[in-house]
């Protein structure tokens, strides 16, 4: 199977099951176009009729093409066959290792803001900090199920977790405590909203955590529509200030600004611009999910002003890079050479198996989405899964679980998406939430042409350097 | 000019063979 498409002056043809790339020109791309529904003849009287005006293209020239493309399919880079399905199956049949936990420490929060999926903290429960005993029993936990696996991963989140500063830097200390003996490495990453950011945070922060996520809508009236204190007042201007030393302050080490963009901005590039321009490098912003009569839920009839957005941004990313003032977007940002293998890219997130969200009496749930959902309880930190029906089913929740995702060429990108927004759109979780495929196949077109823009900039220069008179 | 050019990726199908240990972030 293959995708081919046009964007920003690239033709682009991609190999779904190898994972192979290739630019192309306006011939090749017409003729890989052809190459499966049509003889040879016919190929070659289309393209000569097509391109009759260019002196370029002759029945050699097509020939060689054809030719071209042959060997590319003999290599198993282009038409290649799906050999993945029974490899999905084995994978079902994995260890039971948990590697990644989101440590609901806060069922709280400083802000009330509308579109908040976890009900301002609350996940529709009762206000709850996590103790650190319930804590402490999570990353046990978690160390006596990893099996082999040595890097572990811990999300802090809430609600607001700097509402329970002390308890995860009481946690932080109990990890690096236990990490040598268990020959496991802890890495932390902190989610919040600002509010509670202060010199002492940003310290222990650049110390201990290996990625800071930092919720920042956008623009002042962006921001403040949504993210607001329990008096309405907007968050922007206390948070924005602390936000930036931090960004500043974190150096090499990982963060990102993450916002939600809904229906009232679908001209959210405006945004990350906005946050650029500010000074923030590390940037991301997701769709809005709730119910469909929501006002701020997403339309069909915005999804083409959104696909022009992507665009836009990475068009302008390329510009900034040239310009060396380069910012990096989490969606645009694959790895094509030393991307992620075939089981990762079947698995996706792991959410349920290999990744789990403790609440803050000790509660296992499949991810943060399904708290608050009892038909979704696992089991507790104590006892473990118990629920190991339900691991089954998540077990089983890949990509080619679905049906819908078996003609998708974006599938081993996206490992057939959440299962989270599945549940919440189509009643299941191995369901699709079609709007949100629509847009991951339009990023990722933008962020596989970035590559292939880098890409033929990389060789160009290498040749210039090679040749400098040419 | 080549007609085609082919970008740099990890061979999936290899990766089936290389890959696999889990280390990876979630």
């Amino acid at each position: 199977m293959i995708h081919q498409y046009k964007l920003n002056g690239y033709s682009i043809v991609l190999d779904v099951c190898s994972g192979a790339v290739h630019a192309v020109d306006d011939l090749a791309y017409d003729i890989i176009g052809m190459y499966e529904g049509s003889t040879q003849d016919e190929i070659i009287s289309a393209m000569l009729a097509k391109y009759a005006d260019r002196t370029d293209v002759t029945g050699n020239e097509i020939l060689e093409c054809l030719a071209d493309v042959e060997a590319l399919r003999e290599a198993g880079k282009l038409f290649s066959e799906d050999p993945y399905a029974g490899k999905a199956v084995d994978f079902q049949r994995k260890s039971n290792e948990v590697k990644a936990l989101c440590l609901h420490v806060a069922h709280s929060c400083n802000l009330n803001c509308s579109y908040c999926f976890a009900s301002q903290g609350k996940y529709k429960g009762e206000r709850a900090l996590m103790s650190f005993e319930v804590g402490k029993q999570a990353l046990d936990f978690l160390v006596g199920h990893s099996g082999k696996r040595v890097n572990l991963e811990v999300d802090f989140f809430g609600g607001e977790p700097l509402l329970n500063w002390n308890v995860v830097k009481d946690l932080v200390a109990y990890a690096r405590e236990i990490e040598g003996r268990h020959n496991k490495k802890f890495r932390f990453t902190l989610t919040t909203n600002g509010v509670l950011v202060d010199d002492e945070v940003i310290e222990f922060a650049n110390r201990e955590m290996h990625n800071v996520v930092m919720s920042i809508d956008g623009r002042p009236e962006v921001h403040d529509r949504f993210r607001v204190d329990y008096s309405g007042r907007g968050s922007y201007e206390q948070i924005i200030p602390k936000f930036l030393k931090f960004a500043r302050a974190r150096g090499e080490r990982d963060y990102y600004v993450r916002g939600t963009y809904t229906h009232h901005n679908v001209d959210f590039t405006e945004d990350l611009f906005h946050l650029a321009d500010l000074g923030f490098t590390r940037l991301s912003m997701e769709p809005v999910v709730c119910a469909p009569d929501d006002p701020c839920a997403l339309t069909d009839e915005d999804l083409p002003v959104l696909f022009e957005q992507y665009e836009i941004l990475a068009k302008e990313m390329l510009r900034r890079e040239r310009e060396g003032k380069p910012i990096t977007f989490y969606h645009y940002m694959i790895d094509l050479e030393h991307g992620p293998c075939i089981y990762k890219r079947i698995s996706g997130c792991g959410s349920g198996t290999e990744y789990l969200a403790v609440t803050p009496w000790g509660d296992l749930y499949p991810c943060h989405q399904f708290v608050g959902d009892d038909a979704y309880r696992m089991g507790n930190v104590w006892d473990g899964v118990t629920n190991t029906e339900m691991r089954d089913e998540f077990k089983h929740c890949n990509v080619y679980a679905r049906p819908e995702c078996a003609d998708c060429w974006a599938r081993l990108y996206c490992s057939g998406g959440c299962a989270a927004n599945a549940y919440h759109a189509a009643g299941s979780i191995t369901g699709t939430y079609e709007y949100g495929c629509k847009l991951f196949r339009k990023r990722m077109e933008c962020a596989i042409m970035m590559q292939v823009a880098k890409y033929q900039e990389t060789m160009k220069e290498n040749a210039e350097s090679m040749c400098p008179d040419v | 000019m080549k007609r085609i050019q082919t970008i740099e990726t990890r061979d999936l199908k290899k990766s089936a063979v290389t890959g696999g240990c889990g280390e990876c972030q979630t």
